[in-house]
Parts: C-alpha cells; sequence; structure tokens
C-alpha cells in the first residue's frame, strides 16, 4: 500500500485547543502533525493560532513549540534550523507555521529572504484570507469582492498570488493544498517532508465567522474553492515544473460565492467578473506549467 | 588563511576587535546585516566562517529585524548567538530586542554607536543604543579595542549565567574604523575561561514545551520581575566576571572606572572614547593642582547606582558629558546619574551634551565644561557645548 495514503493515528494537536467550532486552521494543524511527526519543531508567529495553541502554561501541541513576533516566522525558523545543524540535529523538521497576514503581507519579506537563501525549513501558510484573530481585517490574501471590517462593502482588489512569488524564488518544492481534502496535504506535506531547502505550502482554512459561514460548512468551502478553480490544487518543483491536480469540469464561482455571508454585497455582474478572473488565472497558469515544461498530475 | 590559535599583539581596528571576540568565544550561529560602520565586523565574521577559523553558521539575512529573529530561533535551541549593528539597524531590530530579552535568551551583540537620521549622519553618538535601554538587554559602553574584545568575551559569560542578552557599544569610527594595539588570546585560555553554552532550558523534541506563548494578566508581570531580579543578579555576575577576567588575562575595566579621583572635588563623569580624551585633560589639571578627577561609566543597564554613590560621596559636584539627547529632558547619562543620587546624596549634577552626530570632543571643550562647573554653583540641567548658534 502507498505510504501517502496511510493518516498516522497518533494525534500531536490536543482536542482542548482554543479554536473556534469549524475552524479549518486547527484541522490543517492536525493533518499535518499526522504527516510531521513527533521530530517536529513549529514556530509560530502572531497569528489565530498564537491563541489557539492555548496561552501559558498550556499547550495544545505534543510537540515544542516557539512563540515569534507577526513577521519573522520564516526567519525564526531559518535560525532554529541553523542552532539544530550546529549541535549535529539534521533529523528535526521546522515548521513555519503562520496565517496569511503573517505571509502575504508582514512577514514577505523575511519569508523571501529565507527562500532565497534555500534555507532547510517547511513554511506553511494557512490561509483563511483575511487578519481574523484580530477580528477580520483584510490582508492581501483577502479575494476580490469579500467583505471585511475594513472592507465595508467589498474589497475592490485582487488576492496576491503568493504561489507565484514563492515559485519564482525556485524553492525546491511549493504546493497548494486544502482541508477538505486530507490525504492530497497529507502526501504533499510528506513529500516536503523528505525534500531539503525551503518548501512552501499554501493551505486554504476556511473561518467560519470571517466568511461567514455556520461551522459545519468547512470542510463544504475548503472543497467548493479547489472544485471551482478558485483555489487550485498543484504543485511548482524548482519553481518550473508544475503538476495539477486537475478538475475536469469546474464548478461556476456562483454557488461558492453565493452561500457566503462575506461575499453578500456581490451583484450578478461582480460574480460574472470573477468566473472571468478565476478562468484567466487558470489558463495563465496553465500557461506558464506548458512554457516551464511540465504537465499534469 | 586561518587565523593562529595562540596569543599575539596585532594592530587591529575596533570592529575587528569585536569580530576576534566573537571567534574566541566560539560564537555558533551568527546573523546579521551591513549597515555602515559596522559592516568589517561581519566581514571578517565572514571570513572566519569561510576559512575555518570559526565553526559557525552564518546567516546573511536580508534586515537587521531578520537577524535578530533569526538568533532568537538559533538561541531557542541553545546556540550562542552573536551579531552586530549599528544606528537604523539597531532601531529596526528594536522590537526583536524586547523578544530576546523576554524569551531569556543570552544573545551579545556589538552596537557601533552611530547618530539617528534624519538628518543621515554616519558618525558617532549614542542615541541608537540609549534608545533601546528599557528593552531589558544589557548595555556596556566600550573605550578601546582592547576592551571591545575583551568585552565580548565578558558579555557572554555574564549573559549566559543571568539568561538576558547584552549589548557592547563603541563609537563609529573613532573606535570602529581606529586602529589600535590589541592583545588577542588564545583560544584555548578563552576556552578555559569561557565554557561552552550550556542552557537551563532549551527548545527541544526531547522534551516538548511551548515557549514564549501567551501570558495572561495572571502570569505576565512575574516574568517581568524576573527579569529585573536578574538585572539585578547581572550587577554582581558582572563584577565577578571582571575579576574572573583579571585572573585569567591580567585585565579589569570595572562597572565605573575611577581615574585620579583621590580628594577630587570635581568629578567629571564620561562614557566611551570621550573618556580617553577627558584622562589627558585631567592629568593635565591635576598637574596643576586642580582637585578633578574623572568616573567612566562602563556599565549602563543593569546601573550601577549604589556603586555611584560610594564613588560619588566625598566630592562636591558632578559634571557630566552625554553625547546623546533626550529630547525633551537633556543628556541621558546625566538624568540615569541625578535618579540614582536623588534618594540618597545631595550633589549638584551638571548637565553638558557634547559631541553629537560625531562633532569633536576636544581637550579645549573638556577643559570648558570643568571651568563652568567649578565656576558655578547652581547646578544646570542642560549646558551645551560646542553648539553653533
Amino acid at each position: 500500500m502507498d505510504e501517502n495514503l496511510v493518516v498516522p493515528d497518533a494525534e500531536l494537536l490536543t482536542p482542548g485547543h482554543l479554536g473556534c467550532q469549524g475552524c479549518g486552521a486547527a484541522l490543517a494543524m492536525r493533518y499535518v502533525l499526522k504527516a510531521l511527526g513527533e521530530k517536529t519543531i513549529v514556530v509560530l508567529p502572531a497569528c489565530c493560532f498564537s491563541i489557539i495553541a492555548g496561552p501559558f502554561p498550556y499547550s495544545a501541541l505534543k510537540i515544542p513549540l516557539l512563540h515569534t513576533a507577526f513577521e519573522t516566522a520564516a526567519v525564526t525558523a531559518s535560525g532554529v534550523r541553523a542552532g539544530l545543524d550546529c549541535q549535529g540535529d539534521s533529523e528535526t523538521t521546522v515548521l513555519a507555521w503562520a496565517g496569511d497576514g503573517g505571509t502575504f503581507d508582514i512577514g514577505l519579506q523575511a519569508l523571501s529572504g529565507t527562500a532565497e537563501r534555500n534555507d532547510n525549513i517547511l513554511y506553511i501558510c494557512y490561509d483563511n484570507e483575511a487578519y481574523m484573530n484580530t477580528g477580520v481585517q483584510r490582508s492581501s490574501a483577502t479575494p476580490w469582492g469579500a467583505w471585511t471590517t475594513t472592507t465595508p462593502h467589498a474589497k475592490r482588489k485582487f488576492k496576491k498570488d503568493i504561489m507565484l512569488i514563492m515559485a519564482a524564488h525556485r524553492i525546491p518544492y511549493a504546493a497548494t493544498a486544502s482541508v477538505a481534502y486530507p490525504e492530497d496535504l497529507i502526501a504533499k506535506v510528506k513529500t516536503a517532508k523528505k525534500t531539503k531547502g525551503t518548501r512552501f505550502i499554501h493551505l486554504l482554512a476556511p473561518c467560519p465567522p470571517g466568511w461567514k459561514i455556520s461551522s459545519e460548512q468547512t470542510i463544504k468551502f475548503a472543497r467548493l474553492a479547489v472544485q471551482t478553480r478558485i483555489f487550485p490544487l498543484y504543485e511548482v518543483e524548482d519553481g518550473t515544473r508544475y503538476r495539477f491536480h486537475d478538475i475536469s469540469e469546474p464548478a461556476s464561482v456562483e454557488e461558492y460565492l453565493k452561500a457566503q455571508g462575506r461575499f453578500k454585497n456581490l451583484s450578478e455582474e461582480d460574480f460574472e467578473l470573477i468566473q472571468e478572473q478565476v478562468e484567466e488565472r487558470w489558463a495563465y497558469l496553465i500557461g506558464l506549467a506548458a512554457m516551464t515544461g511540465a504537465g499534469n498530475g | 588563511m586561518i587565523v593562529t590559535t595562540e596569543e599575539t599583539r596585532e594592530v587591529i581596528t575596533g570592529n575587528h576587535a569585536v569580530s576576534h571576540g566573537a571567534r574566541l568565544a566560539r560564537a555558533q550561529v551568527i546573523s546579521a546585516y551591513p549597515i555602515t560602520p559596522q559592516t568589517q565586523v561581519v566581514e571578517l565574521l565572514s571570513s572566519f566562517c569561510e576559512d575555518g577559523s570559526l565553526d559557525a553558521k552564518f546567516i546573511q539575512v536580508e534586515s537587521e529585524h531578520s537577524a535578530m529573529a533569526a538568533l532568537v530561533g538559533a538561541s531557542s535551541v541553545g546556540a550562542r548567538c552573536f551579531t552586530a549593528t549599528s544606528a537604523h539597524g539597531l532601531a529596526l531590530m528594536h522590537e526583536m530586542l524586547h523578544w530576546a530579552a523576554g524569551a531569556r535568551l543570552p544573545i551579545v551583540m556589538a552596537n557601533i554607536n552611530r547618530a539617528m537620521g534624519a538628518p543621515w549622519s554616519v558618525w558617532t553618538d549614542q542615541n541608537d543604543s540609549l534608545s533601546q535601554r528599557d528593552t531589558g538587554w544589557m548595555q556596556i559602553y566600550c573605550e578601546s579595542n582592547q576592551e571591545v574584545l575583551d568585552t565580548v568575551i565578558q558579555a557572554y559569560k555574564t549573559a549566559e549565567r543571568v539568561a538576558l542578552p547584552a549589548m557592547l557599544v563603541l563609537d563609529a569610527f573613532v573606535l570602529s574604523h581606529t586602529a589600535e594595539p590589541v592583545e588577542i588570546p588564545s583560544q584555548e585560555a578563552v576556552d578555559d575561561f569561557l565554557p561552552p553554552y550550556e542552557p537551563d532550558l532549551r527548545l527541544s523534541t526531547e522534551d516538548p514545551h511551548s515557549f514564549s506563548g501567551l501570558a495572561t494578566p495572571d502570569t505576565y508581570m512575574e516574568f517581568r520581575y524576573g527579569i529585573q531580579k536578574s538585572m539585578e543578579r547581572a550587577l554582581e555576575e558582572f563584577q565577578r566576571v571582571d575579576d574572573e577576567f583579571y585572573e585569567a588575562f591580567g585585565r579589569r575595566y570595572g562597572l565605573i572606572e575611577q581615574y585620579r579621583t583621590d580628594g577630587a572635588e570635581l568629578l567629571l563623569v564620561t562614557s566611551s572614547t570621550i573618556t580617553s580624551t577627558a584622562r589627558v585633560v585631567i592629568d593635565e589639571l591635576r598637574d596643576s593642582g586642580r582637585h578633578v578627577g574623572l568616573l567612566k561609566i562602563r556599565l549602563f543597564r543593569p546601573f550601577p547606582g549604589e556603586l555611584l554613590r560610594s564613588l560619588v560621596a566625598n566630592a562636591k559636584k558632578l559634571a557630566v558629558i552625554d553625547r546623546n539627547i533626550g529630547f525633551g529632558v537633556g543628556g541621558i547619562f546625566a538624568q540615569e546619574i541625578r535618579a540614582a543620587l536623588y534618594n540618597h546624596i545631595q550633589i549638584p549634577v551638571f548637565g553638558f551634551v557634547a559631541g553629537l552626530g560625531g562633532r569633536d570632543v576636544r581637550p579645549s571643550l573638556i577643559r570648558e565644561v570643568i571651568e563652568y562647573a567649578e565656576t558655578h554653583e547652581e547646578p544646570e540641567d542642560l549646558i551645551w557645548k560646542g553648539v553653533k548658534l
């Protein structure tokens, strides 16, 4: 049996965590730690997980956890790596675990530095598409059309393409993943674990209060995001070799958008515009993959 | 070429004295970003790492903020860490300085004192390091290149004993780029003096814990109490380390140095390289029968208030020269000194601000300072010297 199809039983995130009901980030951490195992150190900047992991002296994680400042996840992880290496520990995985604000916005400079040096860490951005921990303010990961407390009608800027930015650093491994596809997520984390250098996973993690969806709908929308190609699943090796988990008949974006409270201010024209953007972006990605010499997986 | 591990005497700059100090202390992880006038520190350390003179990981980061963040990570898993910066680099690090101290990480850093912009300046004054006064870092102000090298080694020993970070400070160009003869100790002697870093707690998969997680109002204050208690302990430890250093290497600097203070009625108080110029003036005035002496404040954090009180007990006046300005108040060392004395000793403290942005502080200016304090009875909080009006 393919070892990638086996989901380990061990739970390294305990039920006592402080995530909201239906929290995509907590689910994501649970799966990721199953894939990485106990020989893992987590570096955590300011983000929802600073709270979810529990206050001093508690910890909801059964592995070591280093809290650090907002913009420093990647480089603090680089430092942990260097500190372990100089003591002869090359086995432990160093995981930087940051939200979209800490990755797309305030932590981008340090992340770029780490990627340019190709420091041997795994960086996972759990993307809930806004500053959720501070009460739903827009980030550069917030999609076009979404309500947030700082885009009271709807955001009229497009989501930053973090994957292409990371791929442009030619890091050995970058992938998107979704909590709706746990086997795929775990397989990608295992691939990342085996790879040396800077590895990046962009993980879509819905936030029920921030997306204005009910807590049992996390998986539904995480899946629809993939099925509509709003959040396509793919991998990029060395910034050039693309591999897609293609959806043969993509769903229309309307189904995804209409049922979420955060998109309630959008019009039919807005839905059409978003549909066009999604198709354009997909064509661009496919074209990019063809140009750099890769095929579908 | 691998540098010798034997004791040598060489003519080196202050910046290279820093690099040799970090090499001899066997820093394991170095992370730094270039800034004038610090660059030679990291250039030489890069060479040491490249040629095998130093077995360290050098993380070449994209900013000073990241330099300190990287060291927070490396120090948390138990590595001995070093960086160097200056002025705007130090200011950019500010958030992580709090983090390093709060996390109780004994990182050592050299800061080359450079004036802050705007307007741009690359020359020396102390506002960069003094702006970091309340971050929980120890601060040691150095006067000579020998003191710089020795202080790197002393700083590690003290920092690791009290689990707090330490910053040694030296003047831009006046020390950083000026070559002086320096005794470079042997690796063996430094190894004997400074044992490997063995923290009580470290981030490890063998014994998993969460570090620096959210502290509620019910727990936060005790962390701050702990830092203050360790700062108080650091006063004693720093003195002890200086004594141990003397036994091992025959050199000592004290927390506050007294220079020709016997029977002095007026004590001039200085720090850093202004002290060297002041020594010449004090010699001259002493030899002509004037009752003046000199105190050099070396350790600024923790502030050696009790020691200061014992050293000024017989003086009639103090004249403090500050190469810095706390806007809206006056010289920062003068404020600290007044605060240390106020509840205990009533003695006039004249506060002089001079030499900002690298303006020369010459013997003539120091003579004027002394003359002023000698001939005035009422102390003044802020007297500008050498400003063109």
